[in-house]
């Protein structure tokens, strides 16, 4: 059974924005478009690291605040010529509530 | 033998419907005509230049009493008709007449809808439909407020007829934009401006939630977000219906409208309708041109003959003075169809083509529509514009007989025709300087000044230099500003200004952006140009900025923080680097270093400990360095006068005033100044953005200085004999920087651009002078302040994480 955890208001995080949740392994960034819908990405772009909450979030992308990687918050894929992936993790809005599932962290300990 | 004809309804349909019959067939009808309103045909559409004052009502009566007793017509105006028997085929009229008729001829025409707000009965509600309601609202003049609900084409032209009287008119509209069945945003834009400089104020996105009332009068209109809108009118112009009911009694099959088949005949082969009350195909009608030839063809029925009537394309021009505008056929975006769009901002034109399979299927002017007659013909005919395709925007003027290169229409232009409009520069004196041997835009730009100032002309100049030289010049691709939109940085910040675009969405619609927010590139951008050239109008967006101007701090390679703090012209005190010393140790940060702009940089400061941090700093006094900004970052200075036997003036205490004035501006690109006390400039103000050099008979200002990428020396601007004209100078070149400079061009690319005599000219001037410092002081009303006290006391909690989960992960 999927066990989802939940996390903030939808309102804490701003449009076009993130905020990261910490775990036990670093952090995950939770963005929120300009459509409301949210996306639970590892916060460190395979490139060298940046910290993916602090970019610029544009239609359902977000571009790292170091070197200018853009990658989907729907795969985790880069875009563009640049090359590399980050983690995804399933996340939804519940009666204006952010909602991340458990698993994921414990999928996150057995995968490190 | 004559036969009667009953026609129900004296308006622009059934009156055309007998100018038909009585000169074709004189003699083939006895005709009695009914009318509601007491009076006869008069040209509806023109209701609105007699509200403006244009007309009167005698000049639009299409009949008048002479006409309809030459022609025999037994006029029974002010009555409505009580019933019809299509099966007896009679009519009773008021006071139980009956009438017989052969023929009957509906043209009932409609009824306004009036929403049923609350108090929507009360007295001072009106429609816009007849010459009472007209009547009424000519009766408001200067000193009343009137409401008008619905901006579309009647409300629009109720509320400019009753601006030009002086009446105090808001239009309160319910979509975004105005017109939206004819015009697009950005057409919707122009109209709403154009509307606004004649006074009225339009209110987009309202809802209206009751009709406020005193003594069974109208007092205001009540929105649902509260806003109260006094009025001694309103007026709802929010569509029509299809006046059916004398068609729905008499048995006849009715739907929208009184359904009618090609040749206006009802469900009763005896009764014919035509106008705004019949349905065809499912379609009903508002228009005038339709309705003609639905009358034509009625006519035509009448006498027997055989004649069909085809919907097509519609056109609308709205009749509000100085307001040209024209629409036609279908401009929703689709798969498979393309957009041709023609600005030329300074005129106010906007021009819109939709494309679908090389056929243009729906236009949309504004500004100047003297070919709309031309482009509706391409619609309607349904031709092929493939072999036109890259002129046809341009009009008739540029289609010869074989296909035309796009410069053809830079080519047909006169000598004369002016190219640069801030320095007036025409066709010919370009052409004149390329044959001289300019021959690329530097060298014109250099020798006539083409396209050196504000730069908007310089595809024109280009195209110039194409056409003139051949194949001997290569047009540079223009620099789109990122893959969202196909304009420049200069088209954009044109239309900003130009079309007043407040917001960003505002933007993207009317600037067709291709995503739905934008990128990095852009949106950092746009929130320049807009919190530049709107300060009061616009709300800065943080979400839009990098992340250093977003968190007021400078973002590390590892993802810690530097934080500076500000020291007023390079100067501290004790307490200030105890203050800074305490934070440094209480924060843990491991770096502390002196920077090159006379400051101290706490370097690897922790996300989360930057509002805590900001507090304590704060506490000591000391406010955001904004060593991070696209903005004002430090005035460095030497000693001056205070310490320096070779000091000419005290040239650290200008650095402390020019901070404190500008801290806090937005600029394109980081702007840093230096003030030296003698022309040793120990402070290396000329390596600056703007520098200043202190002199015994004054200040050197000069600007354009690099120490980077580029190392520049700057050039002098002005030398001015006062502190006070210096401070001045320098507020008024930031702020001419500020509202032309592309964004992250520093002060010296700029230069480049625009040229220095161009500057020169507009800080000598005094009064240009004296405009800049105006408005850069508007926009440091709003933004000089210190964002770290704003942050810590305000949002600290936006700095922490969302949530901590480390212990969920132990389970």
């Amino acid at each position: 059974m999927t066990d989802w955890i939940d996390v903030s208001a939808l309102e804490d995080v701003p449009v076009r924005g993130a905020r990261v949740v910490k775990t036990a392994l670093g952090c995950v960034a939770v963005f929120r478009t300009g459509a409301d819908t949210v996306h639970a990405l590892d916060n460190a772009c395979p490139h060298k690291g940046g910290p993916l909450a602090e970019g610029i979030v544009h239609g359902t992308s977000v571009t790292c605040p170091l070197h200018n990687w853009v990658f989907s918050l729907e795969t985790g894929e880069a875009q563009g010529a640049d090359e590399g992936r980050v983690n995804t993790y399933p996340a939804r809005v519940e009666d204006g509530r952010i909602l991340l599932e458990a698993a994921f962290l414990r999928a996150r300990v057995a995968a490190e | 033998m004559t036969q009667k004809l009953i026609v129900i309804g004296a308006g622009m349909a059934s009156g055309r419907v007998l100018e038909h019959l009585v000169e074709q067939a004189p003699d083939a009808y006895d005709i009695t005509l009914f009318n509601s309103e007491p009076r006869g045909n008069y040209n509806r559409i023109m209701l609105s230049p007699v509200l403006a004052g244009d007309k009167t009502y005698e000049e639009i009566v299409t009949h008048d009493d002479a006409w309809y007793a030459e022609h025999g017509v037994d006029c029974r105006f002010g009555q409505r008709v009580e019933g019809i028997d299509t099966a007896a085929k009679t009519v009773t009229a008021p006071g139980g007449e009956v009438l017989s008729y052969d023929k009957l001829v509906l043209g009932t025409g409609s009824n306004p809808f009036m929403i049923p707000l609350p108090g929507h009965d009360l007295e001072g509600v009106i429609a816009y439909r007849d010459l009472e309601d007209t009547e009424k609202m000519m009766e408001m003049g200067a000193g009343h407020k009137v409401v008008v609900i619905g901006g579309g084409l009647l409300g629009l032209e109720a509320a400019a007829g009753m601006a030009a009287r002086g009446v105090d008119v808001t239009v309160i509209h319910i979509m975004g934009h105005l017109m939206e069945r004819q015009l697009d945003e950005s057409a919707g834009f122009l109209l709403r401006r154009a509307l606004e400089d004649k006074g009225i104020t339009v209110k987009c996105q309202a809802n209206s939630k009751e009709i406020l009332g005193e003594n069974g009068k109208v007092r205001a209109l009540l929105l649902d977000d509260g806003t109260e809108l006094p009025c001694d009118l309103l007026v709802m112009a929010v569509g029509i219906r299809p006046n059916v009911a004398l068609g729905k009694e008499a048995g006849l099959a009715v739907g929208r409208g009184i359904h009618v088949d090609d040749q206006m005949v009802t469900s009763d082969p005896d009764v014919l309708a035509v106008g705004e009350c019949v349905e065809h195909n499912g379609a009903v009608f508002g228009l005038v041109a339709p309705l003609y030839d639905q009358a034509k063809v009625a006519a035509q029925t009448l006498l027997g003959e055989d004649a069909a009537f085809v919907q097509k394309e519609l056109s609308t021009k709205l009749k509000v003075t100085g307001c040209d505008l024209f629409s036609a056929g279908d401009f929703a975006e689709g798969e498979g169809r393309e957009d041709i769009v023609f600005r030329d901002p300074a005129r106010g034109v906007y021009r819109r083509l939709v494309i679908e399979s090389d056929v243009i299927v729906g236009a949309v002017m504004y500004g100047d529509t003297a070919d709309s007659n031309w482009f509706f013909g391409l619609i309607k005919d349904k031709e092929n514009i493939a072999e036109m395709r890259d002129t046809v925007i341009f009009g008739p003027a540029y289609q010869g007989g074989a296909p035309l290169d796009p410069l053809a229409a830079v080519a047909a232009l006169p000598r004369d025709a002016e190219i640069c409009g801030c320095n007036g520069i025409c066709k010919g004196q370009i052409e004149d300087a390329i044959a001289a041997g300019a021959t690329d835009l530097g060298a014109i730009k250099a020798t006539t000044k083409a396209s050196a100032s504000c730069g908007t002309c310089t595809g024109l100049v280009e195209q110039v230099l194409a056409v003139t030289l051949g194949d001997d010049f290569v047009m540079p691709a223009a620099q789109t500003m990122c893959g969202c939109t196909d304009m420049t940085h200069e088209d954009v910040r044109r239309m900003i200004k130009s079309q007043k675009l407040t917001s960003m969405p505002a933007v993207w619609q009317a600037c067709d952006w291709k995503t739905p927010d934008g990128c990095h590139v852009c949106r950092p951008a746009l929130n320049y140009y807009l919190l530049a050239d709107w300060p009061l109008e616009y709300a800065d967006d943080p979400q839009s900025r990098f992340i250093n101007e977003r968190k007021h701090a400078n973002i590390q390679k590892d993802g810690t923080f530097s934080v500076v703090p500000r020291m007023w012209g390079g100067v501290t005190t004790p307490s200030e680097l105890r203050a800074i010393a305490d934070a440094a140790e209480k924060y843990d940060v491991p770096t502390v270093k002196v920077t090159g702009g006379q400051r101290i940089d706490l370097l690897g400061v922790k996300g989360e400990d930057l509002p805590a941090i900001w507090k304590d700093l704060n506490d000591a006094g000391m406010v955001s360095g904004y060593a991070y900004s696209k903005g004002l970052r430090t005035v460095k200075t030497c000693v001056g006068t205070d310490h320096c036997r070779f000091g000419t003036q005290d040239s650290t205490g200008l650095g402390i005033k020019l901070e404190k004035i500008l801290h806090g501006a937005w600029t394109p690109h980081k702007l840093k100044l230096a003030v030296s006390g003698c022309p040793r400039n120990c402070a290396e103000a000329t390596c600056k953005d703007i520098g200043i050099i202190c002199v015994d008979s004054g200040y050197q200002v000069s600007i354009g200085g690099a120490a980077g990428m580029d190392v520049k020396e700057t050039e002098l601007l002005i030398q001015v004999p006062t502190e006070d004209e210096a401070i001045a100078v320098v507020c008024a070149v930031t702020q001419l920087y500020r509202e032309n400079g592309k964004y992250l061009d520093r002060i010296y690319k700029w230069l480049a651009k625009v040229g220095m005599d161009w500057v020169k000219e507009q800080i000598e001037d005094e009064a240009t002078r004296a405009a800049l410092v105006d408005r850069f002081e508007i926009s440091q009303s709003v933004y000089r302040h210190d964002p770290w006290a704003q942050h810590a006391a305000e949002k600290p909690q936006s700095y922490q994480p969302l949530a901590n989960l480390s212990l969920e992960a132990a389970e």
